[in-house]
């Protein structure tokens, strides 16, 4: 990837943390932490990847993107209305009672947003389900998803590796977000997913680890799961809670906290700066 | 008397014959022989997965395929379809609206032999709870048949429920059958007392109607085939007219038929209302035949409870 490209797709995953930091600051209230570890594969996928129409948002032929550990929705959120899918505007009316932004990922009423997720472990799924229909009525569409390191506690996220594995989803792709923390602590201390990339060998994927904040490694990824046949593949991303603001990396407090005004002021002084560092 | 077929027979049948529309897959969990999705399985393979032994899966990926404009019909038992895939049903069905058929077969006590575990109870209940979704609980092979095809053309979530065993087949006698859901069928007039009944009960109900006439009680028959949407204008009428109302159900008397009519009637025409069904008590191991009687779900039970509601009329 050349310089240019990598710095434009860095500098939107500070922007998708931007805005989804603004949104939560309008609603006070939504998940900092998920988002911001989420947010360069969000850049990757949306700006360079995806074979998307932000004007077709329901086109047949389209690449799905399903957010399984959907409360991390202010950063898919962002990622959209940046890509053009609605007005940026519009985030600031996030998990207002009149907005068709809900806390966790809504695909009746936000362009854009491909499956509804919310109830951990569902989504992964549903992605499944997509890539199994491109299977029957062979589509060359294809399916991405991402679920939480947290979330791969959840017995449903096995039945669903163990059948892409099983119907040899060849197009469909998964990414673990693996910022190592959930609510009560680090995933080792609540229930160790570990080791996650023997689960899913075991279980028959193409198995890829990767930096979650490294855009030539997450490019790199999805053209090396374009090109494994017979077999889905799963990136692990090692990725960083909180990503982006210092005081809130590696941090579990800022899963679903917010935070007060001098700490608003200081995030988005932050971003800003290296938005601007990555603009020069 | 007329042919002795089970509503998950008469199933299997109906989507094999409706499957050729190319727009219908089917997953099933390990179940096609039971489920009967054997028959649709073997003639469009393509269109066909088996999700194994993991019903909450099989439920969200049958979302999924909706959600790329499919029409989807999934498998297994009522007790694993309703129960075990609650959540799923709700949140990743039911909440976007997709286009999602559950079905789930071998519900009730009428499962027999495999007792409790299996013996779902709870699932018109647990799903009419659900908003929007739509319950549909057919009598016998005819009227399954006319609720596939129905649900095939209705856009949205629906639970469908069948049995194992063997019914008669008794709707298609009645002149101007027509099924709609949310539409339930007088298929016996009367004055007297009306009973509500759905599902395998309303075999139970026409034979209840014929000896309460022995007796000069002239009970109306209602097949109440959709729980949800419910037809509030039938059972309004019938309260109306008759003046007293028994439902009869293979579920527990909390919840379900018994339960819709009661929220019905208490908002618009209250007049005494029994309801027959299970008495929230689990279910247990024995033939079907056996537990029917066990639990009381018989003709000769349902004319008691019609008796007493009679008598509860001012």
């Amino acid at each position: 990837m050349e310089k240019e490209q990598r710095n434009k797709l860095l500098a939107l995953g500070m922007k998708i943390r931007e805005q989804a930091l603004k949104a939560v600051q309008a609603a006070d209230s939504g998940h900092i932490g998920g988002s911001f570890s989420e947010a360069d594969i969000l850049a990757v996928l949306y700006f360079d990847k995806m074979n998307i129409d932000p004007k077709n948002p329901r086109e047949e032929e389209r690449d799905r993107f399903v957010l399984s550990k959907g409360h991390a929705s202010p950063a898919l959120y962002a990622t959209l209305a940046l890509r053009g899918y609605f007005p940026v505007e519009e985030l600031k009316t996030f998990r207002n009672v009149d907005s068709d932004l809900s806390g966790h990922v809504e695909m009746t009423k936000v362009r854009g947003v491909d499956m509804s997720a919310g109830s951990l472990g569902q989504g992964l799924s549903a992605a499944v389900g997509m890539a199994v229909s491109a299977q029957m009525y062979k589509k060359s569409y294809r399916v991405y998803a991402m679920v939480g390191d947290g979330e791969i506690q959840e017995g449903q996220i096995w039945e669903a590796v163990m059948a892409a594995g099983n119907y040899k989803l060849d197009n469909l792709m998964l990414f673990v977000d693996n910022n190592n923390l959930q609510i009560d602590g680090t995933v080792e201390e609540v229930m160790s997913p570990y080791p996650i990339d023997d689960k899913f060998k075991a279980f028959n994927w193409n198995v890829i680890c990767i930096d979650g904040h490294n855009p030539d490694a997450i490019a790199d990824a999805v053209e090396h799961a374009k090109a494994c046949k017979g077999k889905p593949t799963v990136a692990i991303a090692k990725t960083v809670k909180g990503k982006g603001v210092s005081f809130m990396e590696n941090n579990v407090n800022w899963h679903g906290k917010t935070p007060d005004s001098e700490q608003y002021e200081q995030a988005f002084k932050e971003i800003r700066e290296r938005i601007e560092e990555l603009e020069v | 008397m007329g042919e002795i077929i089970s509503t998950r027979e008469a199933y299997g049948r109906a989507l094999c014959e409706y499957g050729e529309n190319p727009d219908i897959v089917a997953f099933d969990a390990d179940l096609t022989i039971c489920t009967m999705s054997c028959y649709f399985a073997e003639k469009y393979p393509e269109r066909f997965r088996n999700a194994g032994i993991a019903e909450a899966n099989m439920i969200g990926m049958s979302a999924g395929v909706a959600a790329t404009g499919k029409i989807v019909f999934c498998h297994t038992f009522a007790m694993f379809a309703a129960g075990r895939g609650y959540d799923q049903i709700r949140n990743s069905v039911a909440y976007p609206g997709l286009n999602v058929k559950i079905v789930g077969t071998h519900a009730g006590l009428s499962v027999g032999e495999d007792g409790a575990t299996h013996q779902c109870i709870e699932d018109l209940s647990l799903m009419r709870t659900i908003p929007g979704m739509v319950v549909i609980n057919p009598c016998d092979a005819d009227e399954t048949r006319a609720a596939v095809k129905a649900m095939i053309e209705y856009k949205g979530p629906c639970y469908l429920r069948l049995g194992r065993s063997g019914v008669e087949n008794v709707t298609s006698s009645f002149e101007g059958y027509d099924f709609q859901i949310g539409k339930g069928i007088t298929l016996k007039e009367g004055t007297d007392v009306t009973i509500i009944a759905t599902g395998l009960m309303v075999q139970i109900a026409l034979e209840a109607a014929e000896f309460l006439q022995e007796k000069g009680i002239v009970a109306r028959v209602i097949d109440m085939h959709t729980i949800k949407p419910i037809d509030k204008d039938i059972i309004v009428k019938a309260a109306k007219e008759t003046g007293a109302i028994v439902t009869t159900e293979e579920h527990n008397i909390i919840g379900g038929l018994g339960a819709t009519v009661a929220e019905v009637l208490g908002e618009t025409c209250p007049v005494p209302l029994i309801r027959h069904g299970v008495e929230d008590i689990f279910g247990h191991s024995g033939t079907a035949q056996a537990l029917m009687v066990k639990y009381g779900l018989t003709k000769e039970k349902l004319v008691e409870k019609a008796e007493l509601a009679i008598s509860m009329k001012k």
